[in-house]
């Protein structure tokens, strides 16, 4: 087990290790990951989450060993370990089907990774047991692995990393694709246990939100070969790094409206405000001074916009209602830009469901309020600082 | 809900489909057995002699030799072919221009028409002006295709592992293309030994096409005709006489139908017999 650091990684297929880009000369190479800089504590649980094709997957396989990439390092526990093979490095991994021998017992099946190690038969049998018993396979040891459900094989697959007592990490690449949805939940809940009883590094990654979120201590967002944001569920909840991040995170996405911010009134008194075309937000008082002028951009969650009964609110024209049974999601528009509420069942303050064509008058809370330019965070919603305090 | 009906009309769309097979299949099977149980002495004149050929086909001598040379070549073509055509898939290159260079390589000797492949051989393997004959014959060994035994029954087998490995290799290595890279990089994980990949994944995710394999190969040899007809003619004397080159020595040359057409229901009921016998022991095994 050790500290897992990722150090000025960039990956392109297309070259080698240590290979340039030429200039002048044929097309550029792709980059697959640009600049990843990742630090991940022993014994944390972390999941990497983006989009197909973000790179998450190619970052896997440096981590695991599996690519070399093209510029940058890896570090276990301070050793450096980029040219090192995935044997050497002692990881663990679970792919997206499960990889079991079908030709072996399931006790064989946890056996192997032992044998091969050359370990003394009283001890894997004493190891062997100890992680059945742990995933609750011991009924099914002496049968054939091949006869086993997708879920029992990938619990196996996991057992084949957890039976090596001193691996590094546990990665995890996207290992519920293939399982039934109501199993699904029954092997998080598992995972999570496996963690708390061995503290392994664990490494997830997924395109799935849920998963990332219920799973991880800490969720990386990584879209086109970059990472966003490196946080706590909470923290990329109330304080997405990037508009990105606020939009793929959440159901529905963040709100974000194009916005431009006025300073606090000339004498001395009020707070800055955000204008979206005729109508005045109010922001925290704590908003950096400097940041005045137009080509923000507002965000705001969903749930946290506030529906008000007075006629002093923005007004909201209501498109559509999407009734989710816990939840209503209202889509609706201020002026022409699309905005997205998630309403509570049956509000206190709210007799009837909003009907389309309606007008809402709604309230943005200052402190839920996110500022972004260009797509980065440049003033953080205040709630989710103290939140995460 | 899908309602079901009954409907003569169904017949009518399995109609072209009958008529087909009934050409192709059942009419000329049935023509056999027809033959099988009558003595035919000319055009007009036939007797019906009941299982009398079958009794007599049964127990011809040179029948029971030819039956036990098939066996004979036929388990040693598959001992050959399949360990070596699979041997062969393993070494393959896997990735670049050499994947192509070798599949033409192998694919070769499957283009090549079966006759042509005997004639080949049969100048090959000329002690006094083929290659490989002569080759032998300077080194020092006595060989002779035309008058020796074991050395016409030699050839004929190395002539059909020359030509057929390569379909096992080709198979096994589509077989090895179609196992998923997870494996191999689990097991590097897991810290197997080159031989434990072999063992654990390579070969049960083979098993399927090794029974397609190997059931190709026992059908193809256990009927082999035209190579061995082109070769050695089934000389020197019976000594690489198969069953079908008997079976048209029967038919063709003595033009004895009777004899021969009893003799090609047995050999037909053998083969699918042993298809059947081999496939569902090739199917247990593979499930365990």
């Amino acid at each position: 087990m050790a500290e897992i650091v990722v150090r000025a990684v960039s990956h392109s297929y297309q070259l080698a290790r240590g290979g340039r880009e030429r200039t002048g000369r044929g097309a550029p190479p792709g980059w697959a990951l640009r600049d990843v800089e990742l630090r991940w504590r022993d014994g944390g649980a972390y999941a990497l989450l983006g989009p197909s094709g973000c790179g998450k997957t190619t970052l896997l396989g440096i981590i695991s060993g599996l690519i070399r990439p093209t510029r940058g390092s890896v570090l276990y526990g301070g050793r450096d370990v980029t040219d090192a093979s995935s044997r050497d490095r002692n990881i663990a991994q679970v792919f997206q089907f499960p990889v079991v021998y079908d030709t072996m017992t399931v006790r064989q099946n946890l056996a192997f990774p032992l044998r091969n190690r050359g370990l003394a038969a009283a001890e894997i049998d004493r190891r062997v047991g100890r992680i059945a018993e742990a995933l609750e396979l011991t009924e099914l040891l002496p049968l054939r692995a091949t006869g086993l459900s997708a879920d029992q094989k990938q619990i196996l697959a996991l057992g084949r990393g957890l039976v090596r007592d001193d691996v590094a990490a546990i990665l995890f690449d996207e290992p519920l694709t293939v399982i039934d949805p109501h199993r699904k939940w029954l092997l998080r809940r598992k995972l999570k246990e496996i963690h708390r009883q061995f503290h392994h590094t664990l490494i997830y990654v997924t395109h799935d939100q849920t998963e990332a979120l219920t799973f991880a201590d800490e969720v990386v967002v990584m879209q086109a070969g970059q990472v966003l944001q490196q946080g706590t569920p909470e923290q990329l909840f109330l304080q997405p790094a990037h508009t990105y991040v606020g939009y793929f995170i959440g159901s529905p996405g963040m709100n974000v409206l194009p916005c431009a911010i006025e300073p606090a009134g000339g004498n001395g008194g009020g707070a800055p405000r955000a204008r979206i075309g005729d109508h005045a937000i109010a922001l925290p008082p704590a908003v950096d001074r400097a940041l005045t002028g137009g080509g923000f951009e507002l965000g705001i969650r969903p749930e946290h916009i506030a529906v008000r009964g007075d006629a002093a609110g923005l007004p909201l024209v209501v498109t559509t209602v999407a009734d989710h049974g816990r939840f209503r999601i209202v889509s609706a528009r201020l002026d022409d830009l699309p905005v997205k509420l998630r309403l509570g069942p049956a509000a206190a303050d709210e007799a009837d469901p909003p009907a389309v064509g309606q007008i809402l008058r709604v309230a943005f809370p200052p402190g839920r309020i996110c500022l972004y330019r260009d797509g980065r965070i440049v003033a953080p919603a205040a709630a989710g600082r103290e939140g995460a305090a | 809900m899908i309602e079901k009906t009954r409907t003569p009309r169904a017949w009518l769309l399995i109609l072209p489909m009958l008529v087909l097979v009934s050409f192709s299949a059942i009419v000329p099977l049935m023509t056999v057995v027809n033959y099988s149980v009558q003595d035919i002495l000319g055009p007009s004149t036939k007797v019906y002699v009941g299982f009398e050929w079958f009794r007599k086909v049964l127990r011809d001598p040179d029948l029971h030799a030819a039956f036990l040379r098939q066996l004979v070549f036929s388990a040693a073509v598959l001992a050959i072919e399949v360990p070596l055509g699979l041997g062969i898939s393993l070494i393959m290159p896997r990735r670049g221009w050499a994947i192509s260079a070798a599949l033409v390589v192998l694919a070769l000797p499957l283009l090549i028409p079966w006759n042509v492949v005997g004639t080949i051989w049969q100048i090959f393997g000329r002690p006094d002006i083929g290659m490989g004959g002569a080759a032998l014959v300077k080194l020092g060994l006595h060989y002779n295709y035309t008058l020796d035994r074991v050395d016409a029954w030699l050839t004929v087998l190395v002539m059909d592992v020359w030509h057929w490995t390569p379909l096992i290799a080709l198979l096994c290595y589509s077989g090895l293309r179609a196992i998923p890279p997870a494996y191999y990089q689990a097991a590097a994980i897991d810290g197997a030994s080159t031989w434990s990949v072999f063992r654990y994944i390579q070969l049960p995710k083979l098993g399927n096409v090794l029974a397609i394999a190997v059931l190709l190969r026992f059908m193809d040899s256990f009927m082999i005709y035209t190579e061995p007809f082109v070769l050695t003619g089934g000389g020197p004397g019976n000594s690489t006489t198969f069953l079908s080159q008997y079976l048209t020595t029967l038919a063709v040359g003595q033009f004895d139908l009777g004899p021969a057409a009893a003799f090609s229901l047995i050999y037909f009921v053998f083969i699918l017999f042993f298809c059947y016998v081999f496939y569902t022991v090739m199917n247990r095994v593979g499930r365990g």
